[in-house]
């Protein structure tokens, strides 16, 4: 991956949870405060509009840059949690060559998701994020040796199937845990937009 | 959805232009959305600040004054404000002895103060944070994030916004606020689901009959759904939660609040509060000083919520203080 790629990348989520805003908006009032898509389309949107005004060397600049334009844009748990996580994987990248290989960008995704989990508190199973990015970086890493796009092809899947299975799951963090087992019977938004950024990913390296 | 509204995006900061011009004893900033009162940073006093999401009115800019909050910082619409806006309302009311943060328990909110907090601590700001986690709906606090913070909030602004009046120093302020949240409970019952502006549909669907119980402050779901009784049954059933969570001696004094979520008239509240202060007095609790009307609101739910603060001397005497805000003005 290099710069532009990785800038092709956040376009892409950013296009993705512009049409999908409704959707996860939708996802988001069964069991939240139905704000998710409005929230991800504005911090999204603000992150290509910051990487535009940038001129960053690498991918991880990308990355960075991206994080911390969502985490002073999207407030809520979405702005911290998607923040963190794309400050974290840009921060584990070389930060001396501007392009990364599969393997490196596998293992910033995993320092990713360490930074999510730290800060969330949320383990496998609590219908949260984690549920979908888990299951994406350990296919994303399995795969990696196969090159960048069967990676993140195989990490777009296992994030849509582990999305998929947080609807029988009983919400334990975030704002779904207060509705206790009626929380059970509806996909978890944030591991829906989880699912939208790999797929993003796994789009734009075919 | 009908809506006195011009673009759902804008009506966060619409309505703040409104707030600009309708008070002039608040400074507002528009553009950060950041509500500070006009003679902040005032000298010698440590700073009161709270926030989240907007959709709650008028918690928490109209309890920026005199007596009560130095600075408001709404978010988007049951959005938490973002690290930056809460970083740039505390160094707007520190005036060199620090800034007590009063949060209410909701993943997001606690997770950007979190981080304002560390922003602010790296510049030399002390930052003293107060949990609010006042509702009893919520009971098994091991598995979600914990009680969520409702109309107890008011309360603890009022307490520590009087004692930060007084000269006090950071920690003794958070230790009030704090006090005041574990001698405080609160339990909401909704009729109506809301519609925010961005989604333009009601949250949930509830049939005419029915009633959801232990909402939040969000439009979310509640924790169950029941047929609609009349109001002294549901009176009941909220003083029992309550005193079943947070017990009172019998001869105890309290601080009662019938709120109003958003979408109901008075009539109903005062029918409420009339049931629920008799529900009390059975129950040998004195209530002190009381609160009726839309304190911590959820757009245009229709609903209530009920929350009971054991007081103590030192409590009734800060919430006695004088107080000057659009929402709260007493003694002054």
């Amino acid at each position: 991956m290099d710069v532009a790629l990785a800038r092709s990348w956040i376009i892409e989520v950013s296009a993705a949870v512009t049409e999908q805003a409704d959707y996860l908006t939708q996802l988001d009032s069964a069991i939240g405060d139905a704000d998710h898509g409005v929230n991800l389309k504005r911090g999204f949107t603000a992150a290509v509009a910051a990487l535009e005004g940038a001129d960053p060397k690498t991918v991880g600049d990308v990355l960075v840059k991206t994080g911390t334009t969502l985490v002073s844009k999207v407030g809520g748990a979405a702005g911290p949690l998607y923040g963190t996580a794309f400050r974290a994987i840009g921060k584990a990248l070389p930060a001396d060559s501007s392009t990364v290989d599969a393997a490196e960008l596998g293992a910033a995704l995993r320092a990713g998701l360490a930074a999510v989990q730290k800060l969330g508190a949320a383990v496998p199973g609590d219908k949260t994020i984690v549920d979908a990015y888990g299951p994406a970086v350990a296919a994303f890493e399995k795969a990696a040796d196969d090159g960048l796009t069967a990676a993140a092809r195989a990490a777009a899947d296992a994030a849509a199937e582990g999305m998929r299975a947080t609807t029988e799951l009983h919400a334990r963090k975030g704002r779904a845990s207060y509705l206790g087992p009626r929380s059970v019977g509806h996909q978890d938004p944030g591991a829906t937009s989880t699912w939208l950024i790999f797929q993003a990913l796994a789009d734009v390296t075919s | 959805m009908k809506k006195f509204i011009n673009d759902p995006a804008a009506v966060v900061r619409e309505a703040l232009a409104g707030v600009a011009a309708a008070h002039p004893d608040l400074r507002v900033d528009i553009e950060q959305q950041i509500v500070v009162r006009a003679d902040a940073p005032v000298a010698g006093k440590v700073g009161v600040l709270s926030g989240g999401g907007s959709g709650h009115e008028p918690l928490h800019g109209g309890f920026v004054g005199l007596g009560m909050l130095d600075a408001a910082v709404p978010g988007e619409v049951f959005t938490s404000p973002v690290p930056d806006q809460i970083l740039a309302a505390t160094q707007a009311v520190n005036a060199g002895a620090g800034v007590v943060h009063i949060v209410k328990n909701y993943t997001g909110d606690v997770m950007n103060f979190q981080m304002a907090a560390e922003l602010a601590g790296d510049e030399g700001i002390e930052v003293q944070t107060v949990l609010v986690d006042d509702d009893v709906a919520v009971e098994d606090s091991t598995w979600t994030a914990g009680r969520r913070g409702t109309g107890a909030t008011v309360i603890v602004e009022k307490v520590a916004g009087a004692l930060a009046e007084t000269g006090a120093s950071a920690a003794a302020v958070a230790a009030a606020g704090s006090r005041v949240n574990e001698q405080s409970a609160s339990f909401a019952v909704a009729l109506t689901a809301c519609t925010t502006p961005a989604a333009g549909k009601p949250g949930f669907e509830l049939p005419d009959d029915e009633i959801e119980v232990g909402v939040g402050i969000h439009g979310e779901p509640g924790r169950r759904r029941e047929k609609l009784r009349p109001a002294r049954e549901i009176a009941a059933m909220t003083v029992e939660a309550i005193l079943g969570a947070k017990p009172l001696s019998a001869g105890s004094e309290a601080i009662v609040l019938v709120n109003g979520l958003g979408g109901t008239p008075l009539i109903e509240l005062y029918l409420l509060y009339g049931e629920v202060a008799a529900l009390l007095d059975k129950a040998g609790v004195r209530v002190a000083r009381n609160l009726v009307g839309n304190y911590v609101t959820s757009l245009d739910m229709a609903g209530m919520s009920v929350t009971v603060c054991r007081a103590d001397p030192e409590i009734l005497r800060l919430w006695d203080a004088p107080v000057r805000t659009p929402a709260l003005r007493w003694g002054v």
